[in-house]
């Protein structure tokens, strides 16, 4: 594959984030176009700005190498992936919009009364967002190696330094319109490329997609090491469990809904979102398909996330392939950058506002991203879409346990709250490090621990209603107040 | 493999970061036996306990704030039972035998009546009972008495007896500092409902006088502007709610400008720049408005004939910035600072100091206005206001 179209299109990517972010402030001169510049984010606007977001690389690249890894088990990614924002709109979208909250240690501060509940849900934010970054910017170090047989650490440094670069420079003035240009920059990177894979398949006799594992997957692949293989069906309900559930308290997902000047439209926008990462997720799994096909050594060689960058040329080859090659390229690097420069903005905004020492957003910014450089620098192995995994399942045990019992059950107690993050997220997060770092016998411990959300969650939910009920004499004052406000529209009030 | 061990640690980081914190704030600083003889370090220990108690006693004296305080009390009297109470009831008891929480109100009653101490036996029918005296304290504001504090012992003591009068006497000092706190807040919010009544007079008067000049020349423009002026005065004299939202500001100070252009023309010209992420923030109602009215009057003031006002709204992390630029003809800084040091007395201030005084009061000192100036040198008034504020919700 030619190096060159893929370093101009990284490139070029890169460019317009920066330029779109530092101009894309709405300026008016005339009183006519004040009106306009004032004017609130549209939901379409803002639903492409949330699923820019939130495609990260575990869709653009992880889900394609799953499928060719594992077959059509592995649908379960998009479809949770995409489900998560259903169980959002129903049970959280308007009423967390209404409570006025930003990011969620502001919810807990508003809901609970209590100062304790909001640090230990800043915790779990800055926890679950520097888990969320690791794979972003490994994905982004294998996409680099693999396009331009760059050394592993080079595409983690680069993201890193552009997104606090255009985060802590005031770059990034205007993050909802580089966040929906990164939308369609990676629905087109994906779309266009695909319909010439099709159309390559279709001359190539359409030869059918083997169902079983491809010939000659050794025993011990690296998924196998996440202890999938052990026990599918376990693991996965523990991937619907975490997806479905881990949606809603994922810290970068939160602070967008802030942007919607309502309840209503909040629950509009994620209507939108719904509609546009549905389609969206159509795309990757046709990848993984003809990866299995034309690629399917990859499933040997570990690098089966490098499925979608790998295809154009396969199947294409030339200069035509080339250019599809680049084009993918510069699609998988909008997803780490859009991914990245949100979580790191969610991060060092918890940062700001909990930590005296850490005054400036600037100084928070480099924190917010040093330590998960450190982590993407330091660990390998893990598949990208699995480590994503992760970080959900964190937030499905800890965040959803606090945001569905704060929104829908009046006798939620700050006690209560803090047990269930404790026991819920506490032992998510613990079971999910210790995965990571690879001490735990293959088998059922092993099963259990890199899935945990089944247990987890539960967990989180009976310790928060337990304790509550426990102690009744704790349920805040202001319950009434806040409930009305979570649950009435704006008109009435 | 030393790799993944590092990365556990990462993933343990925030783990290890919420220990170091909570770590940091548990420890004191050390009070080790070399600090000074044992007299000196009782002192300390009193103090502090004292210290503990001031906190929520500055909140006035409610069962709440009674709960928290008494027990601290009853650690600096070192008593077996401390009550605090109302004019009407028991508010809290801290420490053993609340059963003579039933009848202490009568026995205080007459205490409250003359606001004089007053020492009586329990009278306690059971015999295993520690508390057989006790010593009541009127709590006192004002020369009102507000409550009382009541503390028992197994025995008459007249040690407890002064104690107590000296304990009640420095909760009292709490409690009228609480009362000062309060009437501190009131004179803000009549302060705020002034400035809402005050916005008019002069502006009103100018605005008719504009809309009356285009009656006959332009009378679609003159419609025009008489609705932006109803829907103007509408939004300022709302009596609903103290906060709003930053979309709605700016449209008022839209409809505002329109009204001054009508007035001024082409001298004036604005710029707005608004990134939309911070246009649903909660902001204290008219807050913004004053200064772009005083960026108005400093722009076309004196011999300046054209004047450029930029407004911009940015997004920076947890806060939005809002910063309003004027060419004008800029302040003395010295004069600029007598001003917010609320001695100014002259009425292009008042503005500016109120905006400051009421950002301070709802989002703390760290917020109020910076203002870059210099005389002939134009004015910047940056504003930044946290996204979220426990108890600012916009409406």
């Amino acid at each position: 594959m030619s190096q060159t179209y893929a370093v101009v299109a990284v490139t070029v990517v890169v460019l317009a984030t920066v330029l779109i972010g530092g101009f894309g402030l709405r300026i008016s001169r005339t009183t006519s176009d004040f009106y306009v510049a004032s004017r609130t984010v549209g939901p379409r606007l803002n639903a492409a700005a949330i699923s820019g977001e939130y495609l990260s690389a575990a869709s653009f690249l992880g889900i394609a190498g799953l499928v060719l890894v594992h077959g059509p088990d592995m649908l379960w990614y998009p479809v949770g992936y995409t489900a998560g924002y259903l169980v959002l709109l129903l049970f959280v979208a308007a009423p967390l919009r209404r409570s006025g909250a930003y990011t969620l240690p502001d919810f807990a501060e508003g809901r609970l009364e209590s100062q304790a509940v909001r640090r230990l849900v800043s915790v779990f934010v800055i926890g679950a967002g520097w888990l969320y970054l690791v794979p972003q910017l490994q994905g982004a170090g294998l996409t680099l190696a693999i396009l331009t047989g760059a050394p592993d650490w080079l595409g983690p440094a680069v993201v890193a330094t552009v997104v606090v670069l255009a985060v802590a420079a005031g770059g990034m003035r205007s993050i909802t319109f580089v966040q929906a240009f990164q939308y369609w920059l990676k629905l087109t990177a994906l779309l266009v490329p695909a319909l010439f894979l099709v159309l390559a398949w279709q001359d190539d006799g359409r030869p059918s997609v083997p169902a079983g594992f491809p010939a000659g997957v050794p025993a011990l692949s690296i998924a196998n090491s996440l202890g999938r293989a052990d026990h599918p069906l376990y693991a996965t309900y523990g991937l619907i469990v975490a997806t479905f559930l881990g949606t809603m308290g994922l810290p970068h997902v939160v602070v967008r809904f802030y942007t919607s000047p309502d309840g209503r439209s909040a629950r509009r926008t994620t209507v939108v979102v719904l509609a546009l990462i549905g389609g969206f997720y159509l795309l990757p799994p046709v990848y993984g398909a003809l990866g299995r096909l034309y690629a399917s050594e990859l499933s040997l060689t570990g690098d089966a996330d490098a499925t979608v960058l790998l295809l154009p040329d396969r199947m294409i080859g030339g200069v035509g392939g080339d250019l599809l090659g680049a084009l993918v390229a510069g699609g998988a690097f909008a997803a780490f950058l859009s991914t990245a420069s949100g979580l790191t903005m969610a991060v060092a905004g918890v940062l700001t506002q909990e930590s005296r020492g850490v005054r400036h957003f600037r100084l928070a910014t480099l924190l917010a991203m040093a330590i998960p450089l450190a982590g993407a620098l330091l660990t390998t192995g893990v598949p990208v879409a699995d480590a994503v995994g992760m970080a959900f399942a964190v937030s499905a045990s800890s965040f959803c346990p606090l945001l569905v019992l704060g929104i829908w059950w009046r006798r939620l107690t700050p006690p209560g709250a803090v047990a269930g993050l404790l026991l819920g997220g506490g032992s998510a997060l613990i079971a999910v490090s210790v995965t990571m770092s690879g001490a735990v016998p293959p088998g059922w411990p092993h099963t259990l621990l890199a899935w945990p959300a089944v247990w987890s969650v539960p967990v989180g939910f009976l310790a928060m209603v337990l304790v509550s009920l426990a102690t009744p004499a704790r349920i805040p004052p202001g319950t009434h107040a806040a409930m009305t406000r979570f649950h009435l529209p704006e008109a009435l009030r | 493999m030393s790799g993944e061990a590092a990365a556990a640690l990462i993933v343990l980081g925030p783990l290890l970061l919420a220990g170091g914190f909570v770590l940091g704030r548990r420890t004191r600083p050390t009070r080790t036996s070399d600090v000074g003889t044992p007299v000196e370090r009782a002192t300390f220990e009193t103090l502090h306990t004292a210290s503990l108690a001031a906190p929520p006693l500055r909140a006035g004296l409610t069962e709440e704030s009674a709960r928290k305080a008494a027990r601290r009390l009853r650690t600096l009297l070192g008593t077996d039972a401390l009550c605090l109470t109302d004019g009407e009831k028991v508010l809290a008891w801290d420490g053993t035998g609340d059963h003579h929480s039933g009848q202490l109100m009568d026995q205080v009653a007459g205490l409250l009546d003359t606001g004089r101490d007053k020492a009586f036996p329990t009278a306690c029918d059971d015999l295993d009972c520690p508390l057989r005296w006790a010593v009541a304290v009127p709590l006192t504001v004002d020369h009102r008495v507000l409550g009382s504090l009541v503390a028992y012992a197994p025995r008459e003591s007249a040690v407890l007896a002064r104690a107590a009068g000296e304990v009640a006497r420095w909760v009292s000092v709490q409690l009228e500092l609480a009362e000062l706190d309060r009437s501190r807040t009131q004179l803000i919010e009549a302060e705020i409902k002034a400035l809402r009544a005050q916005i008019s007079p002069h502006f009103i008067f100018n605005s008719l006088a504009a809309i009356a000049s285009f009656v006959r020349t332009d009378p679609e423009r003159a419609r025009e502007l008489l609705l932006e002026f109803a829907d103007f005065t509408r939004y300022s004299f709302r009596r609903r709610g103290d906060f709003t939202t930053l979309a709605d500001e700016l449209h008022s100070i839209d409809q505002y400008l329109a009204l001054v252009r009508a007035r001024f023309g082409a001298r004036l010209t604005v710029t707005l720049q608004v990134a939309p992420e911070v246009l649903p923030v909660a902001l204290p109602f008219l807050c913004l408005q004053p200064l772009v009215e005083n960026a108005v009057k400093h722009g076309l003031e004196g011999a300046v004939t054209r004047s450029r006002i930029t407004i911009s709204a940015l997004d920076a992390g947890a806060e939005a910035e809002v910063v309003i630029e004027d060419d004008g003809t800029g302040m003395d800084p010295e004069r600029l600072r007598s001003i917010l040091r609320g001695e100014g007395g002259d009425s292009s201030g008042i503005g500016l100091l109120n905006v400051d005084e009421r950002l301070r009061q709802v989002y703390g000192d760290a917020y109020g206005l910076v203002i870059d100036t210099g005389a002939g040198a134009g004015m910047k008034v940056t504003v930044r206001i946290p996204k979220y504020r426990a108890g600012v919700h916009g409406s």
